[in-house]
């Protein structure tokens, strides 16, 4: 099976071509500003190198977010509109998921997270150990100090995993001391062969109905929800 | 380049997602558009989030519709068109990457077409063009005076300085209380009323072709404020009669002394503000004697759609001037 994983949502693009089960190459370029430019001149130049053609994919895989909203629909309108010109399978895989998977090898919680502005994060719980590992509840978006004063609670190991790592290394260590695990700069970027690996083993998603996941609704309706309830 | 091509266009600059399969640049073999008008009327204007938000869900339904309807299969397709700007960044950004998905998957050529350019080739769907060809483009977003001496080539010879036609047009609508979209609504209005307010006209410079449409706006708004203020009212419907009046008033005016400046053998009217009935029968009054003759699109094609795109791609793709994948969406450009 051959699949074209991408992924645009946070400040890295990637894209990787993996053929039963064997990465054959991979592209991750740093530059959220113009992902729009880059995505397909990517997917081109790794088609070309690794000799595939779009007739030969079987399916895409396409990081779902949370991140950008406009990074993310980049992505995902990209790998829609090749499922569909191909006739083949849809996956989307959580962005955060993808880049928890990085450190599956760890026994204990994995907390993947992207920067989400304002001191808040996007982020999810793993629980990592030799024979399995699951997410526990959803993504959420909460302010990450709030977010780290619960996972203290755990009273467990927790691996963090950040292509914004640097941003928030102190406030992790400030509230959780030992407790938290931050490993050195390449793990945190999420390699799309990954996602690609996650994507394999999925049901394909709906070619139609497959959006990003924003987790968050837009401001315009969240104050007009807002404005409703203090009307009543 | 052969004349009877096939082209699949893409339209999501602003709140409609649309798809269309053109042939030969004149003929519509289909015309979708999936509007979102009903998601934005509660916050009353478009919300540019949102309109991303739904063209995500949209852009593969109406691709595939369009060729459904076309009767065509994908692999026949000659080329790939979109728009690339001006509009909504985020809402261009979803059609540009479907335009450029699609034309890497299927192997064909990308064109990137300027919305401007697709509201003013609206009209070649109806009609051939002839040269020198002068176009009054009015919507939302553009007021335009602009000069076509042979096809593909367009000279702006005159712009609005401040606000576009529509915008003025929403404004005084929120002003008058009126749902969104305003527009519609003040012309509705404006048939039943009298011009009994004597609204300002921007002429400008006397040579110049440009437009000002802020100084009526904030005359509209004073002179409901005042008359608030000594207790007396207004009727809507003549209020809505007056500025319109104005607004018709600089656009016909302006447009007439541009096509017999420049010898216009043909003047079109383009942009969702053509689908006025008040600037059309203006229109249609003082060009009924005059050489040029005066074009205006039907309703479907004056407002955001992909056919005028595809038939503005159709000379781009004749020129063979074709993009690449690393096409860009442009939030601004010129035309
Ligand atoms: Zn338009």
């Amino acid at each position: 099976m051959n699949i074209l994983a991408m992924d645009t949502s946070n400040q890295l693009l990637g894209v990787a071509i993996v053929k039963d089960g064997v990465t054959l190459g991979e592209h991750v370029m740093h530059g959220h500003r113009d992902h729009s430019v880059r995505l397909l001149p990517a997917i081109e130049q790794l088609m070309k190198e690794t000799k595939t053609t779009p007739a030969d994919l079987d399916r895409i895989v396409v990081g779902q977010g949370p991140g950008s909203y406009t990074g993310v629909r980049i992505s995902m309108a990209t790998a829609k509109t090749m499922a569909w010109a191909l006739g083949i399978d849809v996956i989307g895989v959580s962005s955060l998921e993808g880049l928890a998977h990085q450190g599956e090898l760890f026994s204990g919680y994995v907390c993947p997270f992207f920067d989400a502005r304002r001191g808040q994060v996007y982020t999810a719980l793993y629980a990592s150990n030799s024979d399995s590992f699951e997410q526990i509840d959803e993504i959420v978006n909460p302010l990450f100090s709030d977010w780290l004063e619960q996972l203290r609670e755990k009273g467990e190991r927790i691996l963090f995993l950040s292509p914004d790592i640097e941003m928030y290394r102190s406030m992790i260590i400030e509230i959780l001391g030992e407790q938290a695990i931050i490993p050195e700069a390449a793990i945190h970027y999420a390699r799309p062969s990954v996602l690609a690996q996650i994507g394999a083993a999925r049901k394909a998603d709906d070619l139609h109905q497959i959006v990003p996941n924003y987790v968050r609704m837009t401001e315009a309706e969240s104050n007009w929800l807002k404005q409703q309830e203090q009307q009543k | 380049m052969k004349t009877s091509e096939l082209i699949l266009a893409i339209e999501t600059s602003c709140d409609e997602t649309a798809a269309a399969v053109i042939e030969g640049g004149r003929i519509i073999r289909s015309n979708i558009v999936a509007s979102q008008i009903e998601s934005h009327k509660r916050f009353g204007g478009v919300v540019p989030e949102i309109a991303s938000r739904h063209h995500v869900e949209q852009i593969t339904l109406v691709i595939e519709e369009a060729i459904q309807q076309a009767g065509i299969q994908k692999e026949e397709l000659d080329a790939i068109a979109v728009t690339q700007g001006p509009g909504l960044i985020g809402a261009l950004l979803v059609g540009v990457n479907a335009a450029k998905a699609l034309a890497f998957s299927i192997g064909k050529p990308l064109i990137g077409v300027h919305h401007i350019a697709g509201h003013i080739y609206a009209n070649r769907l109806e009609q051939e063009f002839k040269f020198p060809l002068l176009a009054l483009v009015v919507s939302g977003g553009h007021t335009e005076l602009v000069l076509m001496k042979e096809h593909g080539s367009f000279e702006v010879i005159g712009e609005t300085r401040d606000d576009a036609a529509g915008e003025a047009y929403d404004k005084v609508a929120r002003t008058l209380q009126l749902p969104y979209p305003g527009g519609p609504r003040i012309d509705k209005l404006a048939a039943e009323g009298e011009q009994s307010i004597d609204f300002p006209r921007a002429w400008l410079e006397p040579e110049s072709y440009d437009f000002s449409f802020s100084g009526l706006k904030s005359a509209v708004i004073n002179t409901l404020h005042n008359a608030k203020q000594k207790g007396e009212t207004f009727a809507p419907a003549d209020v809505a009669a007056s500025f319109q009046a104005s607004v018709v008033d600089v656009l016909v005016g302006k447009t007439i002394r541009a096509a017999e400046a420049f010898g216009a053998k043909q003047v079109i009217v383009a942009g969702g503000v053509a689908a006025n009935r008040g600037l059309r029968a203006s229109l249609e009054e003082v060009f009924a004697d005059k050489q040029a003759d005066l074009l205006i699109p039907p309703l479907a094609l004056c407002t955001d759609n992909a056919a005028m795109i595809g038939a503005a791609a159709s000379i781009l793709y004749q020129q063979e001037k074709f993009a690449d994948l690393s096409m860009n969406a442009k939030a601004s450009m010129p035309l």
